[in-house]
């Protein structure tokens, strides 16, 4: 998530490309699975874009008199970036991976380079991002491939009557990536009944194959945690401990690139730390998540049922209880629970075989509009998978060596991978 | 006093708690209401947490912050940000930096005399360089050539100086328009600003014009749209429920830790 990101690393200004890159003809400089995962692409790697863009934001009203609760005050409707060319166009419509907002950085890098093509974009939060959970999704309890393309097509209608008048589009594609990736499959395949956008082609970027497995190697980094991930407190104290510690050892101007920087190249954090603290930052995700969720259903999974809760109200023990949950304790107790009262003999297993690529595997072979993009190192897939991607898309499959889950992302190449898909 | 009147008293305060006790009972009633349902205690709650709370600053006057923060997030969306957008608008680019590069200039007075009272040598010295040479070279800070002399810029400010010296961060504090700080800092931000005030009076660089008001609140104002254009934070918008929580974190980390003093190596 991008809070932590913002605390460790934001970008890496000075970093010695040529020394560290592998001689395989791929520029893309940081080895390391996690480390990639956290430092992203470095600054000076990141191609640069025209400062000017033609750009509005979209304040969706999806789901017409939905009650919002005092507490989300500020949530007003559903927001999305709208980036338009002044001439005919294809669309693009970006779904922004597990938790992120229209505007993570790494969606408008893309929305940038795909503007800088002489695209239309429209960004789109992540369906389980506190926003979409409030303002779009039906049912507000997120994690339902099925559902949630559900939730992102009536996303996509409204934006498109929203604009509509004020463009011309020659044809529409699809891209999301990670969660948004898989969720895009599924997008597409209720587009072959629905017919609104007829998508020409749908590129999934870094997409889990399955979300419990995905789901259950993030949890493992959890477990990397000294003391297990109910010690994550303790743990968080600590590395912080260590990062102030740290700076005021060295002649450091303030927290910025050179700081952060020094921190990669001194590693100052151990592997386990390292994957501890990715674990970390996706349970701090997840908490907004259950929170939001449980809120919006009156749930009484982390606040007592039937409390109203104030704007001014303190949250501080809700995010303390929901930090501490897992992706297991939210399936087991919440989600599962959820579909089995709403489909009786609905058992665990269906439910998490109907959460993944495999169950419209048929769809996914038979269409011709599908590319894949991911990573040999990206932890959320094993090898077993990444074979299955390979057989499934076969030649629209491009596997890079290295950039972790979504490191690479913002790298030129990739960036120019991704445009010539759509062209 | 005679007996009666005594009691009399006695009856009148009797009368008062009594009207208080029906007033602030009805305001209970007001509060809940009455067709609301029980509340029933989640699944999982506070009570069963066995772990070291984290990410947590002192914030006693949490629901006072929480309405600033409201309060901020208004102010921006309907006046503050479309008087910056317009700005933006207006403005080419190359002007807005400009601009910056004045005010940040000028900023380097209050780095400067905090530097001082921090008795950091080099590091005043480094700011008097930039400041000499911004303002000369820089043609008055429009231009950064200090930066790419090698010469590093040092944020400081009252607040780092007192912390600097030993003082605590105090409460977490939502300061009206300015946002996040804590009781230390919203007093140094007092004592840079009273600083600033006494150089400009003892300078009065407009003293001899007529518009001597006009000129002072045009650059006020454009200062106050300069600081806001340059900062990119927007309430609300990460759409993270815990938003306020990682602010306040985020914030009062990096204020201890830019502050702090240097350990000896080791």
């Amino acid at each position: 998530m991008m809070h932590l990101r913002m605390l460790f690393i934001t970008c890496l200004l000075l970093l010695p490309v040529s020394s560290m890159a592998a001689d395989d003809g791929y520029g893309y400089p940081i080895p390391g699975s996690y480390e990639a995962t956290i430092l992203g692409t470095p600054a000076s790697l990141i191609p640069k874009f025209p400062a000017k863009m033609r750009t509005r934001q979209l304040v969706l009203d999806v789901i017409p008199d939905r009650q919002i609760p005092p507490v989300f005050f500020y949530d007003t409707g559903l927001r999305c970036t709208f980036a338009y060319q002044e001439q005919k166009a294809p669309l693009v419509f970006l779904i922004a991976g597990a938790g992120s907002s229209d505007r993570a950085p790494k969606l408008l890098t893309m929305m940038k380079a795909f503007y800088q093509a002489g695209f239309h974009v429209i960004t789109l939060p992540s369906p389980s991002l506190a926003n979409f959970i409030i303002s779009a999704s039906q049912s507000s309890v997120p994690g339902d491939l099925t559902e949630d393309a559900a939730d992102l097509y009536r996303v996509m209608e409204t934006a498109w009557k929203q604009v509509e008048s004020d463009i011309e589009v020659s044809s529409f594609h699809l891209c999301g990536y990670s969660l948004g990736a898989s969720q895009a499959a599924f997008v597409a395949k209720l587009d072959e009944e629905r017919r609104v956008f007829n998508f020409h082609k749908v590129l999934m970027i870094n997409p889990p194959v399955s979300l419990y497995n995905s789901a259950t190697r993030i949890e493992e980094l959890v477990k990397q945690i000294p003391g297990g991930s109910k010690k994550q407190g303790i743990f968080f104290n600590k590395m912080l401990a260590k990062f102030s510690q740290y700076y005021r050892y060295g002649n450091f101007v303030a927290i910025n690139d050179d700081f952060l920087y020094s921190i990669y190249t001194e590693r100052l954090f151990s592997r386990e730390e390292t994957a501890g603290l990715i674990g970390l930052t996706f349970r701090i995700n997840l908490a907004g998540m259950i929170f939001s969720s449980d809120v919006m259903t009156n749930g009484g999974y982390v606040v007592p049922k039937n409390r109203l809760l104030s704007a001014t109200d303190s949250l501080f023990d809700y995010f303390l209880v929901s930090t501490h949950l897992s992706f297991f304790d939210y399936l087991n107790e919440y989600f599962y629970p959820y579909f089995q009262k709403r489909r009786p003999g609905l058992t665990k297993e269906a439910l998490i075989e109907s959460e993944s690529l495999r169950s419209i595997e048929g769809y996914l072979k038979s269409s011709a509009k599908f590319g894949v993009m991911t990573n040999e190192n990206d932890f959320i897939l094993t090898k077993a998978e990444l074979d299955y991607l390979r057989q499934v898309f076969g030649e629209r499959t491009k596997i890079y060596p290295r950039g972790g889950h979504l490191g690479n992302l913002e790298y030129q190449e990739n960036l120019d991978y991704m445009v010539a898909f759509f062209k | 006093m005679t007996v009666s009147r005594y009691r009399a008293c006695r009856v009148l305060v009797h009368r008062i708690i009594l009207a208080l006790v029906l007033l602030l009972s009805l305001a209970g009633c007001a509060g809940t209401r009455a067709n609301t349902p029980a509340e029933v205690s989640p699944m999982h709650s506070i009570s069963e947490f066995r772990d070291q709370r984290f990410a947590e600053v002192a914030d006693p006057w949490e629901g006072f912050n929480r309405s600033m923060y409201r309060f901020n997030f208004y102010f921006d969306k309907y006046l503050f940000l479309p008087v910056v957008n317009g700005y933006e608008f207006v403005t080419p680019t190359f002007l807005q930096e400009r601009i910056s590069g004045f005010f940040n200039n000028l900023g380097e007075v209050r780095n400067l005399t905090n530097s001082l009272f921090q008795l950091k040598g080099t590091e005043s010295v480094t700011t008097l360089g930039r400041f000499v040479t911004n303002s000369t070279f820089g043609l008055g800070g429009l231009f950064d050539p200090a930066t790419s002399f090698g010469l590093e810029r040092h944020d400081e400010d009252f607040g780092k100086t007192l912390g600097y010296w030993g003082a605590d961060s105090g409460p977490y504090l939502v300061l009206p328009i300015l946002g996040p700080s804590s009781l230390r800092d919203a007093g140094g931000l007092a004592v840079d600003s009273g600083i600033r005030y006494g150089i400009y009076t003892a300078i009065d660089p407009f003293g001899n014009s007529d518009d001597a008001f006009a000129i002072t609140s045009g650059i006020t104002t454009l200062e106050a749209i300069d600081t806001r254009h340059q900062q990119s934070f927007r309430y609300y918008e990460s759409g993270y429920p815990f938003e306020y929580y990682m602010v306040r974190f985020f914030y009062h980390e990096k204020r201890e830790i830019e502050s702090g003093k240097p350990l000896p190596a080791e």
